[in-house]
């Protein structure tokens, strides 16, 4: 069956049992569920009504044990530690060393910290995978067929939805926290890696069965505020290192001085600036790669120049931001997550710098996330298509390698979603005809700035006629991919084998499209 | 003109490829592929590698091609560097341009 | 695939001029997005020693298969002094790139020399005698003395460049906010090039990080009279593409010169006076014209002429 970005979706992907027995359909449209109503699935809670003094187990494998966890179960973990992450691994290595197999991972998002993961999937330990992100070994292994069922493939605010809504139950859930006391109010700040903000793991705390908090760093009772309260939490153990703090925190995110993501950061500053939305009051969120970071800069003087500031950004904050901040430019800061020490640093003293939960930020299936008052977002992409459909998973090879974040969150949100990327890349051209996988869906995605042009979906009518008053060119996005295919060539088709090793889910629970068995090029 | 020994150019940095060229008596063309965007783009790549060694007329090699995203007009400015190393001309002689070279 | 080149024109607008290494796959194939009026691609001082053959392959098949549009191609050759410049141009020739600047340009000799290099190669590949433009560089004192000569030493020759980093080496000087240490060649050579009827570029400004002294360095450029400069990064070309424009005031009365001129010419009248009772004569229409073109290019021209 072809969903509504014209992808044929199937039947064996629209089989794939979800836990709460709702059926998968395909990618109808945006805000196709709006309106609907969930019932949200609870977990099952151990009642503590007798005090105990401490909720501390001695090691990681006491409190698996403790937990109960068995063969077939779900297990949960976050991304705040990113590339940094002891965690999964620790965690991991304890349940297969005890045997436990036929385990699914439901992270937040998965990296390339997590290679050892890629080994219990060829072994048939691991069977299942739900995250936002997958790359190095295990995109490797998953795009090669190895892993037992297809990969789910979720937005942040997808995944809130389906933890929620039940489509995955957690069992056990295992929260890495920089600080946490002995009854597991752990907080982000404070310890020997501070990740800034929690707020991907909150969800989990609140609807896994079981809750443990690992942390490196044990403060007295009670640490508060806290981002995960010790009231869901049934377990707290203490290890040596819960990450390595330099790739937790990477050094502060660098201006780039590429000239062509200068130029085209300074072209996407110009169109934001020519929009109806672009006045005093408005709200932003941009991303941390080169072009989209670097927008941040050519925003000031544009803002400065019209008299207006930004009442708020949100978003996966770095320091760029929170800089514009201090200048005045900016009311409020909210975070879900932080990419550098400068935005953790700010998060530390800055009062009108703010920590928010992953359903606050981007959840489709809550009563009004962040990203649906959004103004503007500015996004990367590794492809972009003649239907403005993105690609931010797999590479040219056809092999998963990326995520799609709050991508498609934002991008339904916002009232202007901005992808900025440059025409090609090396041999590959990022305007395509057709994306090899579809991640944010077209019909949420409004101007594709390049180094060759701007081109603006035809749906966009006033985005068009805001832009021509301005005298900011445009061109039909088909004229850029013409452009890209004559620099570098047409490519080939990928080859697949039948075997669906991947389901993309669109953030309201449907099947924007599937990642199937690369085939191995023949030479 | 003839390859004599083992010619190199290019390098291993983005958009660029590294062409090894090394003569042999006999067994036609062997060539090795590596390439970033192999799955969209082997085939072209080893089309022009060919051609270009058509042209300059080099039936018997072993060829590795190493490829970070070249576009065609680099791989044919590294086969044809990579053949004249081999062949040990001076790198300031007189060049067959829009002959052989084209 | 070959893609056709119109001929070059000699006397076209050239504010920007920017180096590029040729040997650098990523940087040629599309040199010309960041909107320079000319681009540099460059066989000298960016291509190692043992790379020169290496680099004339690449050029060569930049030259024949990508589209630079509009944007002028012009090729930085090796000196005289090295055994590099005379295959350097049988490839430029051969390629078809615009025109070919002369390193460390010394005399009307070097100029000639060239000048005959590149006929020959013409001959030779086919190419229209006379389509491959020349300009040269002055990159020493003895260079800068002999700009009369060197501005008038061929019909190809379209400007001459300063070239600061040696000139300032032979000069014993440095880099000096204000420029006092260059005024005379700037001056010296300025004169050469307009009283040949060729234009004149600027050296280019190497402190990428500071842009107040780039500015600086630019309006002086505008105010001595220089047509362009060269640049090393495409940040660059913006400033000087704004700083060259001119202002609406300017392009106001060029229009009406241009417009007076063109109804009395029709009436065979050649001097006569503008509403402001300036007098006009032939003598201010290619200025006049100048600012009409440089208006347009800068995208700040909204009439019809």
């Amino acid at each position: 069956m072809k969903n509504a970005v014209g992808r044929e979706i199937p039947k064996e992907a629209l089989a794939v049992e979800l836990k709460n027995g709702r059926k998968y359909e395909p990618y109808h449209g945006k805000g196709y569920r709006d309106g609907k109503y969930i019932k949200k699935a609870g977990p099952t809670s151990r009642i503590y009504q007798k005090p105990q003094e401490s909720k501390l187990l001695p090691s990681i494998r006491d409190a698996i044990i403790a937990t109960g966890l068995k063969d077939g179960m779900t297990v949960s973990f976050h991304h705040h530690f990113r590339d940094g992450d002891y965690i999964v691994n620790m965690v991991m290595k304890e349940i297969v060393d005890l045997g436990i197999k036929d385990i699914t991972i439901a992270a937040s998002s998965l990296g390339s910290a997590h290679d050892p993961i890629a080994d219990y999937i060829e072994q048939g330990i691991v069977t299942g995978i739900q995250t936002s992100g997958i790359r190095g070994r295990m995109g490797d292994v998953v795009s090669h067929g190895k892993l037992k069922t297809p990969a789910i493939l979720r937005s942040h605010g997808g995944r809130v939805r389906a933890i929620e809504e039940g489509d995955v139950h957690i069992d056990v859930a295992f929260i890495g926290a920089p600080t946490s006391d002995e009854y597991g109010n752990a907080r982000a700040v404070g310890g020997k890696s501070d990740c800034g903000v929690l707020g991907y793991p909150v969800v989990d705390s609140e609807y896994a069965d079981k809750v443990v908090v690992i942390t490196d760093t044990l403060v007295p009772y009670p640490n508060f505020p806290p981002s995960i309260h010790g009231i869901n939490v049934d377990y707290v153990v203490k290890v040596d290192e819960i990450g390595n703090p330099k790739k937790i925190a990477s050094a502060a995110a660098r201006m780039t001085q590429n000239p062509r993501d200068l130029m085209m950061a300074e072209n996407t500053a110009k169109v934001m600036a020519a929009t109806p939305w672009f006045k005093d009051g408005f709200s932003f969120q941009t991303g941390a790669g080169g072009p989209s970071l670097a927008v941040n800069r050519f925003l000031e003087p544009l803002m400065d120049e019209k008299g207006i500031k930004m009442a708020w950004a949100i978003g996966g904050i770095t320091g760029p931001i929170c800089e514009l901040q201090r200048k005045g430019k900016v009311g409020k800061i909210i975070d879900v997550q932080d990419f550098d020490v400068a935005a953790i640093e700010d998060i530390r003293t800055n009062p009108n710098h703010f920590e928010m939960t992953a359903s606050e930020y981007a959840n489709p299936a809550n009563k009004g996330a962040f990203v649906n008052k959004l103004d503007f977002v500015v996004l990367a992409a590794l492809e972009v298509d003649i239907d403005f459909n993105v690609n931010v998973i797999t590479g040219s090879d056809g092999v998963l390698r990326g995520a799609p974040g709050g991508h498609p969150d934002t991008a339904e949100g916002a009232k202007c979603c901005v992808i900025v990327t440059p025409l090609t890349r090396g041999r590959m051209a990022t305007i395509c005809e057709h994306v090899v996988t579809v991640t944010t869906p077209g019909d949420c995605v409004d101007v594709v700035v390049t180094d060759y042009g701007t081109a603006v979906n035809p749906a966009r009518k006033d985005i068009i006629e805001a832009l021509d008053k301005a005298g900011i060119k445009h061109v039909p996005i088909k004229e850029l991919q013409e452009k890209a295919y004559s620099l570098v060539g047409k490519p080939d088709d990928l080859q697949w084998k039948d075997k669906v090793v991947a389901i993309l889910e669109a953030r309201d629970g449907t099947i924007l499209d599937v990642v199937r068995e690369i085939k191995p090029y023949e030479n | 003109m003839e390859l004599k020994a083992v010619g190199t150019a290019g390098t291993l940095e983005s958009s660029d490829v590294m062409i090894t060229l090394e003569p042999r008596d006999s067994g036609g063309i062997d060539l090795t592929l590596e390439s970033s965007v192999l799955n969209q783009y082997g085939r072209q790549i080893k089309a022009e590698v060919l051609a270009s060694l058509e042209r300059l007329g080099v039936k018997n090699a072993k060829v590795i091609v190493n490829d970070h995203g070249a576009l065609d007009c680099t791989i044919k400015a590294r086969v044809e560097c990579a053949f004249y190393r081999g062949c040990g001309c001076d790198m300031d002689g007189r060049f067959d341009w829009g002959g052989v070279i084209r | 695939m070959s893609i056709p080149r119109p001929k070059p024109e000699r006397f076209r607008l050239r504010r920007t001029m920017m180096f590029m290494n040729a040997q650098k796959p990523g940087l040629i194939k599309d040199a010309y997005i960041y909107g320079a009026d000319s681009i540099m691609l460059d066989l000298e001082d960016a291509v190692a020693e043992n790379q020169k053959d290496s680099a004339r392959f690449s050029l060569y098949h930049a030259l024949k298969e990508i589209d630079y549009g509009n944007t002028e191609v012009i090729v930085r050759i090796n000196g005289l002094d090295t055994p590099h410049w005379k295959e350097d141009i049988r490839v430029c020739v051969a390629g078809g790139c615009d025109g070919i600047r002369i390193a460390k340009t010394e005399s009307a000799h070097d100029v000639q020399v060239v000048d005959a290099a590149v006929t020959e190669a013409e001959k030779e590949f086919g190419v229209e005698v006379g389509r491959t433009l020349l300009m040269a560089a002055l990159e020493s004192p003895k260079g800068v003395l002999n700009a009369v000569e060197i501005c008038q030493a061929s019909p190809r020759l379209f400007g001459v460049a300063l070239s600061g980093g040696d000139y300032r080496k032979c000069m014993q000087v440095k880099v000096i906010p204000g420029g006092i240490e260059m005024l005379f060649a700037r001056g010296f050579m300025l004169n050469a090039a307009r009283a040949a009827g060729i234009q004149c570029f600027d050296t280019v400004f190497t402190n990428l990080n500071d842009d107040e002294g780039f500015r600086a360095e630019v309006k002086q450029n505008v105010e001595m009279g220089f047509d362009g400069k060269s640049l090393i990064n495409p940040k660059q070309i913006q400033i000087v593409h704004e700083m060259l424009a001119p202002t609406q005031k300017e392009i106001a009365e060029a229009e009406k010169i241009v417009r007076a001129f063109r109804e009395h010419a029709s009436e065979g009248v050649g001097v006569f006076t503008l509403d402001n009772g300036k007098m006009i004569d032939i003598a201010f229409v290619p200025g006049a014209e100048r600012v009409i073109k440089l208006a347009k290019a800068s995208g700040i021209y909204e009439g019809d002429l």
